[in-house]
Parts: C-alpha cells; structure tokens; sequence
C-alpha cells in the first residue's frame, strides 16, 4: 500500500472535520451552524475551479466571481421563472429542479468561458489578469442594469430549487448536496490532472515553449483548463444562490473575484485541497472577526498581506512542507 | 439633438478623460519602472480625496485641502512602498495582486473606521462655482473647465519630467535596464520611492478634484482603479502616450455611449426597452472597447519597450 504522505493526512482530516462538524451541529440543533459549512463548502468548491485555472494551470483570472455569479444568476432567474410560469425570452420556462438548474448553469459558464477565454488567452501576464477582470466588469454592469431581473437590487428565490425527491429545505441534507459537489470537483480535478492532459497543463504553464516542440498546442490546453474551471465555479454559484435565496450583482462583483484568489492563495496554490483549508479559514475568519467588529476586513488584509510577505505555499504548505514535485 | 448638447458631452468627456489620465499616469509609470500592478492606487485616490475633505473642512479653503490631498497621497504612497510594495518587486504578478488587495481592505476598513461609513461632502470654492459661455451655444460649468486645464498642465508637466530632466532620464533607462542602472550607480530604491510617491501624488490630486463633483466615500476609488486599468490596457502597459491616449478615448466613448445610446436604440426598439438595453450596453462600452483592441493588437495600442 501507498504510504500517506503529511499532505494527504491533512487533506483527510480537513474533510472529515468538514463532514462531522454539521453533523454536531446537526444533533445539537444549531442549523445556523450546518448553514455556515454549506457556506464553507460551496466557497471552497468556487475556489477548487479557480484553482484548476489559477493553480494547476497558471492562469491568473481575475475575473472568476463572473462564472460565479451567472451560476447564481441561472438558478435565480429560473427560479423566478418557475414561481410565475412566465418565460425567459419569451420562449424558454422557468424550473425549479437542480439537475436542470446546474446543467443549464455549466453550460451557460461553458460558453461565457469559452468567448471570453478565446481573446483573454491570447495575452499574457498582466494584460490576461486586466482583461478577465475587465470582462468580468461587463457582465456586473450588464447585471446592474439589466431591471428586469432586479438590476442593482438583486433577485430573490422564494423556494429552495428541489433535487429529486429530496427535502432540500433541510440545511442538513443540502449541506450534504454541497458536500457531494464539493468532493466530486475536487475528484474531476484529480482525475484531469492525474490524466496526460494534466501533464500537458503543467508543461503549459511552466515552459509553454517546451510543450509545443514536443508537438502539443498549448493555446487549447489552456482555453479547455479555463472553460472547465470556469463550469466547476459556475456550478457552486448555482448552489450560493440556493444556499441565500438570493441572487444578486455583488456575487459578480471584483472584489468576489479578489476573495476567491485570496482563498485559493491561502489555502496553498495548485493543491488539490489548498481551496477548501483556504475556504475554511476565510469563512471562519468572517464570521468570528465579524462577529466582534464589523472591520474585519482590515483585519483579514493585515493577515492576507502577512501570508503573501512571508509565507508562500500557503497554508497546506505551512503544515506539509513544499510539494514534492514543483 | 443639437450641437451644443454634443459639445458639450463632448467636452464632459474630455475631463473624464483627463483625470483618467492623472490616474492611469501613476499606474503606467509604476508598472513600466517596476513591474509591479498596483491595485492600491484606487486607495491613494480615495486617501486624497479624504484628506482634502477633511483640511478643507477644518481650514474652510478648498485649496489648502487640494495641496494637503495630493500631498497626503504622497507621503501615503511613500510609506506603502517603503513598508510593503518594496518586498513585491521580485515577486510574480499574483503575489503583487494579493498584497495590493489586501493594501484595498486596509485602507478602505481603515478610512471607514477613522472617517466613519457616511460620506464627506466637499464644496466647491466660490472662485469657481460659475459657469461661462463657449462658442457654439455651450454654457459650461468653470469648475469642470479648471479640471480639463489642470488635466492638460499634468500632461505637459509629466511630459517634460520624462523627456527633459535628469531624473526622468533615469526612469526611462529604469524602464529598459534596470540592473544596468543600478551598477551605473544610481540609487534605485530612492528612484523607485520616487516614482510611486509622484503616482501617489496624481492619483491624490485627481481624488481631490474628482471628489468636489461625486461624494467622498470608502470605495469611491474602485470604479476609478478599474477605468485607470482599462486605460492603461487599450493604451499598452508602461507607456505615458498610451494612457493619454487610451483616457481620452474611454473618457469619451463611455460618456458620449451613456448619453446617446438609449436615444440611438430608441430608433428601433420601443422606449422603456431602448433605455434599459441602452443604458446596459452603455456601461459595457468601454470593455467591448478594451476587448476589440486587445483582440487586434494583444499588447495595446502603444506597446512599451517593444
């Protein structure tokens, strides 16, 4: 048998923690508590599609909150839709089924992804890291004054979105919806860097040069890393805006973006479970510094900018040491 | 639709512009020198317009606040990059994005903690609160008028700074070599404080100026910060003409787009539609702007060092 490196020891437990803390809370009957995990595990999963971009591939994008956003904003306008039986465009109705909700939000971020990814991946550096934020920009402002769906104030879901036969109004089983797409994201990850594509992601981003004398086009490797982060953080968009019953432009604003970036930097770039200590951390910070000042803000930046200063690797490589093949 | 409207839309524009341009100079300079993509310079805007507020308030003279605002931003500027920018030069782009972020968060939490969440509010001095008439029909608000001159000195100043004297000299081999520099024997982190203290400078300036015309808030320097770097984008990152040219052309476009836009759909569309399908393209412009020039040329218009 395989031997457990530190790194998986610490992945493993993470997870369990994150699977038996609702749990507790569950039984103790603190469903504000089970709520609050549902919130760590879908940030965490927003942050896992970054970090296929971001870590894995070397993509800066600034502008992920976008995806995540129109995932929220897909079950939110469908919701609204199904509530009224009106149509969308006149021509497509409204549902209130997740299946159809999250395959219907992939999708939509697919394509976003995939216009957005053609033009932005022809730059490099810094022009790639302004022109996805600059994108992400646009559909925030198109949402702000778009009156129809609640322009800046947002929309709201009257009705938790129902997954088969499934009481999803119940934080316990919708904490284990999210869960279960928090652990299949970070398995699709697994898998895709695990697979010859993977290799050739990495070789795109450490010396794309390299990649296409071996004969491998690294401009497609990248849109299709980029299309299929985009969907991951898309898909947990579709969950944050059930999680709320709300959807609204700040999901899509910068500043989301930013946060998914601190995440995935916190937690440790281009690890597998980097996002979800990431994630934890985040949500904790916010909700416990938030608790006894309402800046706490300032002081997650003191923190952030000490992580950025002085300990690179984040916090999976503060605890497991550098990663063995870097 | 008349002349004069044009005009002197037009001329809105132009201001807009100009004092895109007193942001995105900072921002191009410290990103050709240094390398470095500075997300904090919307809160060296907001720092200016806060302290300008602020002296205004106690001294009762708007002129006094705008030195104090520009100089504020300054010393801000210098002590940011002697205390943290300075450690981010040799980082990745990502590092200096993270850091600078989290410069935003402390600022902005900072100045909502000190100033508390309600806006100041900054009076325009009396000297130029009239407005004159241009040929062509146009009555124009003298203030606005002042912010276009003052936008055109900036240039001017910063042209000759480059082109002329001995310290931009430096820069610009600071922009080409900068090792070589430094074994030529000139100082380079007292050039590089230097230069991200006169950004500071002109990103506290523009705040000031900007902040008799909008409410002084926490977070009023994002939209800002965000213009500056779409300017830079379409201009090219590192060069001064390029900002020129890329603040006039967003000044513009985005306001002649938000102006005209809805009356143009209005044409084809019935009325309550042509505004909101006006409007929401309007406020995209200048992104399908910046993407159709990154498009045809990916490294802007005035690509530096190329």
């Amino acid at each position: 048998m395989r031997k457990l490196t530190r790194e998986s020891w610490i992945n493993s437990s993470l997870v369990l923690l994150l699977a038996l803390a609702p749990l507790c809370a569950s039984l103790l009957d603190e469903p504000y508590y089970v709520n609050l995990a549902s919130r760590v595990v879908i940030i965490a999963m927003a942050a896992v599609g970054l970090n296929l971009a971001l870590g894995f591939g070397g993509l800066i994008s600034f502008g992920h909150a976008a995806f995540f956003g129109l995932g929220g904003y897909v079950a939110g306008v469908a919701a609204y839709h199904a509530f009224d039986g009106s149509y969308f465009i006149g021509v497509i109705p409204g549902s209130d089924q997740m299946p159809v909700i999250w395959l219907v939000a992939v999708l939509v971020a697919g394509l976003a992804a995939t216009f957005i990814g053609v033009i932005s991946l022809r730059t490099q550096g810094v022009y790639f890291i302004m022109i996805t934020l600059a994108f992400a920009q646009m559909i925030y402002y198109f949402a702000i004054s778009f009156p129809t769906y609640g322009g800046e104030d947002g929309l709201s879901i009257y009705v938790r979105n129902s997954l088969f036969s499934l009481d999803t109004s119940d934080p316990l089983i919708f904490f284990g919806i999210c869960f279960f797409s928090l652990m299949l994201s970070i398995f699709v990850t697994r898998r895709i860097m695990g697979s010859r594509f993977g290799a050739a992601l990495t070789m795109a981003r450490l010396n794309d040069i390299r990649l296409a004398t071996s004969g491998v086009e690294p401009f497609p490797i990248r849109l299709t890393t980029f299309v299929l982060s985009a969907m991951i953080t898309s898909g947990a968009g579709a969950l944050f805006a059930d999680l709320n019953g709300f959807v609204s432009p700040s999901m899509l604003s910068w500043h989301h973006s930013g946060e998914l970036m601190v995440i995935v930097i916190l937690g440790g770039v281009g690890r597998l479970f980097g996002p979800v200590a990431g994630a934890v951390v985040f949500v904790l910070l916010e909700t416990f510094i938030g608790g006894f000042t309402q800046h706490w803000q300032f002081f997650l930046g003191l923190i952030l900018l000490s992580v950025v200063l002085f300990a690179n690797g984040g916090l999976i490589g503060l605890l497991a040491g550098r990663p063995r093949h870097d | 639709m008349n002349i004069a409207l044009v005009l002197e839309q037009l001329l809105n524009g132009v201001q807009l512009g100009v004092m895109l341009f007193t942001m995105a100079s900072g921002l191009t300079l410290v990103f050709g020198v240094m390398g470095l993509i500075n997300l904090s310079h919307g809160s060296l805007y907001m720092m200016g317009a806060f302290i300008c507020a602020y002296v205004a308030g106690i001294t009762g003279s708007f002129w006094i606040g705008l030195l104090a605002g520009a100089l504020g931003a300054g010393v801000m500027g210098a002590i940011i990059e002697l205390v943290v920018i300075r450690r981010l030069y040799d980082r990745d782009h990502l590092d200096q994005v993270l850091a600078t972020f989290a410069l935003i968060l402390i600022f902005s939490e900072g100045t909502s903690w000190i100033f508390g969440a309600s806006p100041l509010w900054l009076d325009m001095p009396d000297l130029l609160s009239g407005s004159v008439s241009l040929p062509g029909g146009v009555t124009y608000p003298l203030y606005r008028l002042m912010i276009i001159g003052v936008g055109i000195v900036i240039a001017i100043g910063l042209y000759l700074l480059i082109s002329r004297t001995r310290i931009g000299m430096r820069i610009r081999a600071g922009e080409n070599d900068r090792e070589m520099i430094g074994a030529l024997g000139v100082n380079i982190s007292a050039l590089y404080t230097f230069v991200f203290a006169v950004g500071a400078v002109l990103a506290g300036l523009a705040g000031s100026l900007l902040g008799v015309l909008q409410s002084v808030q926490v977070g009023m320097g994002e939209p800002m910060l965000i213009l500056a770097f779409v300017v830079i984008v379409i201009g090219g990152i590192g060069s001064i003409k390029g900002a020129l040219v890329g603040a006039l052309l967003v000044g513009v476009v985005d306001t002649l787009g938000r102006i005209f836009l809805p009356g143009l759909f209005s044409l084809v569309l019935d009325n309550a539609d042509a505004t909101s399908v006006g409007s929401a393209l309007a406020s995209m412009l200048i992104y399908l702007l910046m993407a159709v020039v990154l498009a045809v040329k990916p490294k802007g218009l005035f690509p530096a060092n190329a």
